[in-house]
Order: structure tokens, then C-alpha cells, then sequence
């Protein structure tokens, strides 16, 4: 609540990006947000996003992963956020911006922090299907989504600068044929000298990537609605499948030339060192901003852009004196890892008069580093590629202008091997937040042992998370580390526990504990953990006793709990096979609870927005109607996808609905390391996608083939090959054997691929000992797949018909019929939906 | 029904012991605020705000309990149930992020488990305060 009698500022912030994400927590870091009225617009679904790590998405990082926003944030402080709902116009004489859906949104103050469009060059067929931008995490989606596409083997960039090759890194990933086409005669010429660009693409041509210089595209041909190939001038077409225009960047300044802002000779909103526009009540930031005729590209920048809008900002809030916070003018030195391969440079090696070049170049090593320094030693600029160790100390030198009386001595073979190895506490590691070694050393002495921790005190690595590997080191080398074992109670693996609880018959975690662990005790990772391997010995009900107590909340519910605390159920479908009568079924309890159904990609339906005190409720009549248990909340079988096989296709050669059921009946409520998700195809042509899960059936005209750790999601990977033209007996003995070997062998939360990956001879290890039976454990694995059949029982029908094992599903112990105000919905397209933040925030004030 | 100890503690009785499970939390409602209370080993019972403050989702309650050492002190936490970041359960405090929930104390008399009316001073949470 404000206190005094101001009235709040009504602040309107159009852009989530980086920068604009950055003034929203600056303001909240100076106590700025509670006097003021902020809300938010932005053309992006999602909200603010780690830009500079994009390529990281292809690399496994998902889109929550590369998230800037602090959960909560928006909500703690009064934020109202207005995503995938561009500004359309900036209405000045009446201070209010209008969306494109027409919300009127009235401004005391405005700031623009719109950043930049993508530059794409206007040669023909630039605009066809198959060409992208690469900016945003939808660009990311659409590029992934063609590279999926069957036949798609080539991908071109077009522009060989950072973001070119950041794109490069992308399609590389993506497992495509990876070429770069750069209208210069070099690789990142604005930032590399001639030197540096060849130390560089000898690096990248080295990871397959095809780079072409001095190559001007004259046309993107399409053909059968695909691109086929880029033309250039003078030179022999290129054949692709693909395109990325990465080809600089343009302030995107629509929204203030069409209100008549001053903008720049080259575009851009011209601002002062205040940030403020030719309209005082108007501010821009970041990318969109141009400071003495200087447009800046970077994100430390771009952050200080930030930091000096928000303070001036914050007097405004507070009623106090303007501050003196003035944008001193960026410097554009910058340290990246580009494919793999480490880049910098400090100030501009372009155009320096009366300097000496000190050059190392290293055409054996790869390494190639210039400093540049004037007359009186001080280091003006230089170019580091393929070892930057030295950009610490340089930038150092660089930005205190002190003289060096031994330049020589800054640079390979003499310098430090690593800043995170030099002494000097004064030696730069983050240079878009300003954090030295010091304060990196000091937060980690004071108990950060995370990077998130690390993150979070010093704001280093918060940037561009080019210094993440440098604190990741020194984290290593500067705190004791994590044990090597499961967690702080444990130092064995779970692979360890599993043989000593196996061999030795354990039943309780207490002895465990006891007997292995740091006792009493028990986290939240080792709890789960044994829990599972106590329930994939012992096949028995995992929630009476002390079990109730260690498993993992899903587990303890039976269900899977969803981001406002309701849960989803998940009945189970054998083989994706289902009964008009059952989705009738299925269909009414929906409707009689008003849950949000949707069809999983594995062959089944999710009911979502239960409330716990609901679910047996929910259960009842679905085990009344035939159902059982989906283990959607476990880390047991998921689901067994199939086709229709012979009953129906015409190219059908086995049944394998048939099979599919069977084998899910077989394996479903398997405690394992982690998920399991299986497919039968009935032919070739593999419609249920098998190659693609931890246990794949494709149907042959012999039999069955048989493939084992496939995986989709964040690292899609082709499953191999284990055996062929099995016959139905066979099939099932190995998969028996297979999943059982993976049960006593993998890590926690590791899926087949990765243990698969990870075993010494892989695949073909598997092989030895699941096929050949080389380790002579084929009777013992099938022995306990052949118990665990045995004791199979649904979770839920063994809940339902007990009172004591039902207790535990209310929400409020005392209150059972009280409803937790924290769940709203609102409805959108016929169902149901938690209310996001800013509904709530409507809604309740 | 509440009760007035002698150093001025209001007292809430809000459920029988045996209804928690030791080890893991059950929620509770105390005077329209969502409790959120937990058995440890030892017997005793902790009571912090039920609404995860990283989430706004009032789920506390469902986390697993933990143990861990910080500054060479024992702590026992909860984790929260939807991105697992730790509160400790003695002074609310969050162990992963700048957050904190409220904490009240709580104790068991004659099996049954009562809320005392003081927040400490962590109590900071979007709870109503009991």
C-alpha cells in the first residue's frame, strides 16, 4: 500500500526483452515498484528470456530453462503483464498506449525497450517458406520444426557474424549439413581483425561447418514449396533445405517514428545520457536506443541502459531530486564461446592510429591473439580466438588505462593459463555485471556452492553467461564440492544402493540410512530414490507405512500436480486402443468435474485441474468404469504407443495393437530410474514412432524387431538396433531382461538413452548381456520382471477400497470441505485454465 | 476454541496428531489462513504458510521434508512440491531464492497439535495471518 499522498505513477514498459526485464528489476531492486503502476506489454507469448544463450535451447536448454523472470516476480510486485499483445501505437497527446487487440493502456511515464528486428537482405524468395529469422525462441521452434521435416539434410546461414554463427551452432545441433554464407571476405568482421577471422574458421571448418566468403546471395529458389538452393553472383549455387538470415540486426523504432519521436540517421529512438526521447515523458532502452549518433547490439549495454532509466525513474516515484546517473556510452568488448570455440575482443582493433600490434598466432594450436597498445603501453584493443584466457586481465588493463611496461607478457605463452587460476582479486570475470574474481571468490567463501546461488548474490553470469564456465570453475577449484555420491546423505550412487538393498533385502529406508547414509535424516533426493528401488525390489503397495513418508509428492497423491497445486489424471490406455463405451466414460467425468482434457502424445487422455480432495472421487468412477492407474506421476511405464497394424492397414504385416497392449499390461507400475515410454509399429513405415522411445517394436514379415534407447523431447536421440525377427516369446524374454538390467544399472533420473550412452561398449554391451547373456543374469533379471507381473496391482483400486490410505486426500486436514482460494480459473475455448498473474491481479483488486 | 498460555501465546487446536504422517506435512485452515504443519522424527511439529511464495500455488504442505547443514547448523526443510526450492521449517526462510513464508509455533498437547498466534518475525507471506 502506498503510504503518502502521491498517486502512483502509471509507468507502461512496452518490450520484455532483456533490457526491458532488467529496468523492471531495477526498479523493483531500488523498492520502486510499490509507488508505481507498471504494466507491461510485449509481442512475445513468453516473457523475458535469456536471448544471448538461444543456441543453448537446441543443446537441451527449454524455454523455461532459459527464462529471466524470477517465478513470482511479476505477481510480487504488482507487475500487470500484457504478453503476445504488441503495442500498436503510441498515442501522445493523450499519454496512452494502445495494443493491438485495443487495450487502451493511459502512461504518466512510457519507456520503449522494443530492441531490434532481424536485418533479412531483400533478395528474392527471402520471404519463402523454409526461410527464418533467428531471434526468438518461436524463430527456434519453426527452424527446429523444418529441420525435422523428412529429407531435410542442409541448412545455410546467411551472415557470418555472432549471431550467424550462434545460428551455425544451432543447425549444427539439429544434426544438419551446416554451411555459412558471409557477404565479407571474413567471419565476424566487425569485431575479428583479418587474423583472427582465419584463426576462427579454421576452428569452425574443423567442426564440419562450410563457411563461403565474399559470397553475395542473389536468390533463395524454392522448389515444391521447399527451398532448394541460394544463388549467388559468380559463383555456383548452394543446395539446401533450409535458410537462416542472421544478418544483423535494425532498432525496431516503428512504434516511435509513427508518434513522431526524434529518431536516428540510421534509425533508432535518439536519447539522451537520461535515456529520455525528444518527448520527456518518454524514455527507450536497449536495442531501440541511440546515444550520440551510437546504436549498441550487446546486452552489458543495454543493462546499463537499464540501470540509469531506472533510477531516474525511481526519483520520479519517490518525489526525490534528479539523480546524476548519466549512460556513460558502452564499450563494446565482449567474450563468447562460439561453437564451442572462445572469442573476444576489447575495444576495436578497426581504425586505431599509432598503436603496435603484439600478435600470437598459433596455426597448430588454433589460437590466435592481437594486443594492441599505444605509445605509452596502454592497451587500446585486441582480438583473442580460441584461447581468451587473457580477456580477464586485458579488459582490466583496458579499462583502467593503466600502462603496461610488458605487453608481450599479457598474452599466450607467458599469461596466466586462466583468470580463475590468477590471484589477482581484481581480475574481471563478468564484464556485462562488473563482478571481479574478488567478489566471485568472496560470495563462495560466504557459502554460494551453486551456480544458481552464485548467480543470485553476485548477479555474475546473469548477462550473456559467457563468464557461467569461468564460475563454474571457480566453484570447483574455490568450495569443497558435492560429494561424488546421491546426495548429502549418501555418498554411494543409487546404482550402489540398489545391489547392496538387492543383495542384502533391506525393506525400510531406516535401515538404509542407517546402515549407508548420515542418519536421521534424508532429503528429498535420496528419499524418492530408495523408495523407488524398495518398490522395484519388492513390487508391493508404495504408500503404507514409512514408504508413505519418502515418496515424491506425485507418488503420494497418485496424480500429477500442476502449476497452481491441482493435479491431472491420467487414466491408463493399453496401446492407445480405447472403447467408444470408455471414452464415454472418460468423457463424462470430465464434463461432471469440469476438468481440461486433452489427448497426450502418448495415445491417452489428460484430465486436468482436479483438486486433491477430488481424486478419489475422480478414481472411483473411473475404476468403476474399468480404468486403472496411467502411472502418469511415476518414474515406472508410461505408455505404449501403436498403430493399427495388420487388423486394419493394409500395410500391416503384425498385430501390433495386439502387442502393444500386451507388453503394456506386462511392464505398467515398473518402478524405474526414470520414465519409460514405449511403441509397437505394425510395419515399416513406423506410424507409432518406436525408433523414437526407450523400448521401439517395429513388426517384420519374420517377426519383430527390437530397438531400445530411443528419446524425444529436450535430447531427441535414435534408438538402436538390439535384435531382429524375433518371435513374440523372444521379444518379450529381452525386453523382460532389457528393462530389469536398466533398473538395477541406471542412474537416478536417467532415461535409456543417456545409460545406455554412458555404458562402456554401449549398445553392443547391452547386447552381450541382455542377448547373449554374457554375465549369465538372464534367468535372474526374468525372475524379477516375472515377480513384478505377479504383484502387479492398480494403486488407485488398492487406495479406493481403504479408508486409512484415503485420509491423506484433503487439502485442509481440519477443513475438508473448505476450498483453497488460491485455485482460480478462468474459462478460454470451453475449458478451464488457472488464472495467470496478472488475471489474478485484475481479479483481486 | 483458543487457549491463552502464560507467556500471552494464543493456542489453536487444529488436528489430531495421528492425522499427520511423520515426515511429510498436511495442510490446514487457521482462522481462513492455509497452515501448513509438519511431524518430524523427533516427534515435534513445525507450522509455516501453506502458499509456496514462488509460485503463489498454496502447496507447501505436499513437499518431502529434508535435512541438510547450513553454516554447520542442522536444518530441516520442506521442499516445495512444484520447482523445489527448500523453506526451512524453524525460520521460513527459503534456502534456494529471496523469498520467506510465515512461521508459527506449534506443539502437541495430549495428541493433539495446536498453533500458537505469534508470527515470527519472517512472517512476510501473502498468508492471513492466524
Amino acid at each position: 500500500m502506498h503510504s503518502s499522498a502521491r498517486p502512483p505513477l502509471r509507468l507502461v514498459v512496452i518490450g520484455n526483452g532483456m533490457v526491458g526485464h532488467r529496468l523492471l528489476t531495477a526498479l523493483a531492486d531500488l523498492g520502486a515498484t510499490q509507488g508505481a503502476a507498471i504494466t507491461v506489454v510485449a509481442g512475445e507469448p513468453r516473457p523475458a528470456y535469456d536471448r544471448v544463450a538461444l543456441s543453448s535451447w537446441f543443446g537441451g536448454r527449454s524455454a523455461e530453462d532459459l527464462s529471466l523472470v524470477e517465478p513470482g516476480f511479476f505477481a510480487d510486485h504488482g507487475i500487470e503483464v500484457l504478453l503476445g499483445d504488441p503495442a500498436a501505437t503510441v498515442d501522445r497527446d493523450e499519454r496512452a498506449v494502445v495494443t493491438s487487440t485495443g487495450r487502451v493502456l493511459p502512461y504518466d511515464r512510457l519507456v520503449l525497450a522494443t530492441g531490434s528486428r532481424p536485418f533479412i537482405p531483400p533478395v528474392r524468395g527471402h520471404d519463402g517458406p523454409g526461410c527464418f529469422a533467428y531471434r526468438t525462441i518461436g524463430d527456434l521452434e519453426a527452424i527446429a520444426a523444418a529441420a525435422a521435416r523428412p529429407g531435410a539434410t542442409r541448412g545455410v546461414v546467411v551472415g557470418g557474424g555472432l549471431l550467424g554463427l550462434e545460428a551455425a551452432n544451432a543447425l549444427l545441433q539439429l544434426g544438419l549439413e551446416t554451411h555459412v554464407v558471409e557477404f565479407a571476405p571474413r567471419l565476424m568482421p566487425v569485431q575479428l581483425d583479418e587474423g583472427g577471422s582465419a584463426a576462427l574458421r579454421r576452428h569452425i571448418e574443423r567442426l564440419g561447418v562450410s563457411v563461403h566468403t565474399s559470397c553475395a546471395t542473389q536468390a533463395i529458389e524454392h522448389e515444391a514449396g521447399q527451398p532448394a538452393r541460394l544463388t549467388f553472383d559468380g559463383r555456383d549455387p548452394l543446395p539446401t533445405d533450409l535458410v537462416v538470415f542472421s544478418a544483423g540486426i535494425r532498432p525496431e523504432d516503428a512504434l516511435a517514428r509513427a508518434a513522431g519521436l526524434t529518431v536516428g540517421e540510421r534509425g533508432g529512438v535518439v536519447v539522451d545520457a537520461r535515456m529520455r526521447t525528444s518527448d520527456p515523458t518518454i524514455l527507450a532502452v536497449g536495442e531501440c536506443a541511440v546515444v550520440d549518433g551510437r546504436h549498441f547490439g550487446l546486452v552489458a549495454p543495454g543493462y546499463q541502459m537499464a540501470k540509469v532509466a531506472a533510477t531516474h525513474l525511481a526519483a520520479e516515484v519517490f518525489g526525490a531530486p534528479e539523480p546524476p546517473d548519466r549512460f556513460e556510452g558502452g564499450d563494446l568488448s565482449t567474450k563468447l564461446k562460439l561453437l564451442g570455440v572462445e572469442v573476444a575482443n576489447v575495444g576495436s582493433v578497426h581504425g586505431l592510429d599509432g598503436c603496435t600490434s603484439l600478435i600470437w598466432d598459433d596455426p597448430v594450436g588454433l589460437t590466435y591473439q592481437r594486443l594492441d597498445v599505444d605509445e605509452h603501453g596502454r592497451v587500446q584493443a585486441a582480438v583473442l580466438v580460441g584461447d581468451a584466457s587473457a580477456y580477464g586481465s586485458i579488459l582490466d588493463r583496458f579499462r583502467t588505462g593503466d600502462a603496461v611496461s610488458a605487453p608481450g607478457e599479457l598474452l599466450k605463452p607467458t599469461a596466466p593459463a586462466d583468470p580463475t587460476a590468477a590471484p589477482d582479486p581484481s581480475t574481471g570475470i563478468c564484464s556485462c555485471e562488473n563482478v571481479n574474481r574478488g567478489a566471485i571468490c568472496g560470495a563462495i567463501a560466504e557459502g554460494c556452492d551453486t551456480l544458481a546461488a552464485l548467480k543470485k548474490t553476485t548477479g555474475a553470469g546473469t548477462g550473456c553467461g559467457g563468464c557461467v564456465p569461468l564460475l563454474e570453475g571457480l566453484l570447483r577449484t574455490e568450495s569443497a564440492g558435492p560429494p561424488p555420491g546421491l546426495c548429502e546423505h549418501f555418498d554411494l550412487t543409487r546404482v550402489q544402493l540398489y545391489d547392496l538393498v538387492r543383495v542384502r533385502r533391506h525393506t525400510s529406508f531406516a535401515e538404509v540410512i542407517d546402515r549407508y547414509g548420515v542418519a536421521p535424516g534424508g532429503c528429498e533426493v535420496c528419499k524418492p530414490t530408495v523408495a523407488s528401488i524398495l518398490a522395484s525390489l519388492d513390487n508391493g503397495y508404495i504408500l503404507d507405512g514409512e514408504q508413505a513418508a519418502l515418496q515424491d509428492s506425485n507418488d503420494h497423491f497418485l496424480a500429477n500436480i500442476q502449476k497452481d497445486g491441482t493435479y491431472s489424471v491420467v487414466p491408463r490406455v493399453p496401446g492407445g486402443e480405447i472403447t467408444p463405451a470408455g471414452l464415454i466414460a472418460i468423457g463424462e467425468v470430465a464434463r461432471d468435474f469440469d476438468l481440461y482434457t486433452k489427448i497426450t502424445g502418448g495415445q491417452r487422455i489428460d484430465l486436468f485441474g482436479a483438486r486433491v480432495e477430488q481424486l478419489p472421487v475422480i478414481w472411483r468412477r473411473l475404476v468403476d468404469a474399468g480404468f486403472e492407474s496411467g502411472h502418469a506421476y511415476g518414474k515406472s511405464l508410461r505408455t505404449v504407443k501403436s498403430c493399427v497394424g495388420s487388423a486394419w492397414c493394409r500395410y500391416g504385416v503384425q498385430d501390433s495393437t495386439a502387442m502393444a497392449i500386451l507388453l503394456e499390461e506386462r511392464y505398467r507400475g515398473l518402478r524405474s530410474p526414470h520414465k519409460i515410454k514405449m511403441a509397437v509399429s505394425g510395419c515399416a513405415r513406423e506410424c507409432a514412432e518406436a525408433q523414437s522411445k526407450d523400448v521401439g517394436v517395429i513388426a517384420t514379415e519374420k517377426g519383430w524387431n527390437l530397438w531400445v534407447g530411443g528419446n524425444g523431447g529436450m535430447r531427441p536421440r535414435h534408438a538402436e538396433l538390439l535384435a531382429e525377427d524375433l518371435d513374440d516369446a523372444t521379444l518379450i524374454r529381452t525386453i523382460d531382461r532389457f528393462l530389469e538390467y536398466y533398473v538395477r544399472c541406471a542412474d537416478r533420473l536417467q532415461r535409456t538413452a543417456s545409460w545406455i550412452e554412458g555404458l562402456d561398449g554401449g549398445i553392443d554391451h547391452v547386447r552381450e548381456v541382455v542377448v547373449d547373456d554374457s554375465l549369465g543374469l538372464g534367468a535372474e533379471l526374468e525372475e524379477a520382471m516375472a515377480a513384478h507381473v505377479e504383484a502387479y496391482e492398480c494403486e488407485w483400486a488398492a487406495t479406493l477400497d481403504r479408508p486409512d490410505r484415503l485420509a491423506r486426500f484433503v487439502t485442509y486436514v481440519n477443513a475438508p470441505d473448505a476450498p483453497d482460494p488460491t485455485v482460480v480459473f478462468v474459462r478460454e475455448r470451453d475449458q478451464i485454465r488457472p488464472a495467470r498473474p496478472d488475471e489474478l491481479v485484475g481479479a483481486t483488486r | 476454541m483458543t487457549l491463552l498460555d502464560a507467556d500471552r501465546t494464543t493456542w489453536t487446536p487444529v488436528c489430531h496428531v495421528t492425522q499427520l504422517v511423520a515426515g511429510r506435512g498436511a495442510a490446514v485452515l487457521v482462522d481462513g489462513g492455509a497452515v501448513a504443519l509438519f511431524l518430524l522424527d523427533d516427534a515435534s511439529v513445525r507450522a509455516i504458510g501453506n502458499v509456496d511464495p514462488c509460485s503463489g500455488a498454496s502447496v507447501l504442505s505436499r513437499g518431502l521434508v529434508g535435512h541438510t547443514d547450513v553454516d554447520g547448523l542442522p536444518v530441516r526443510y520442506v521442499a516445495s512440491p512444484l520447482r523445489k526450492q527448500r523453506f526451512d521449517l524453524d525460520s521460513g526462510r527459503c534456502l534456494d531464492a529471496d523469498a520467506a513464508v510465515a512461521t508459527w509455533p506449534a506443539r502437541v498437547v495430549d495428541g493433539v497439535v495446536e498453533v500458537g498466534r505469534q508470527a515470527s518475525p519472517w512472517s512476510n507471506g501473502p498468508e492471513t495471518a492466524p
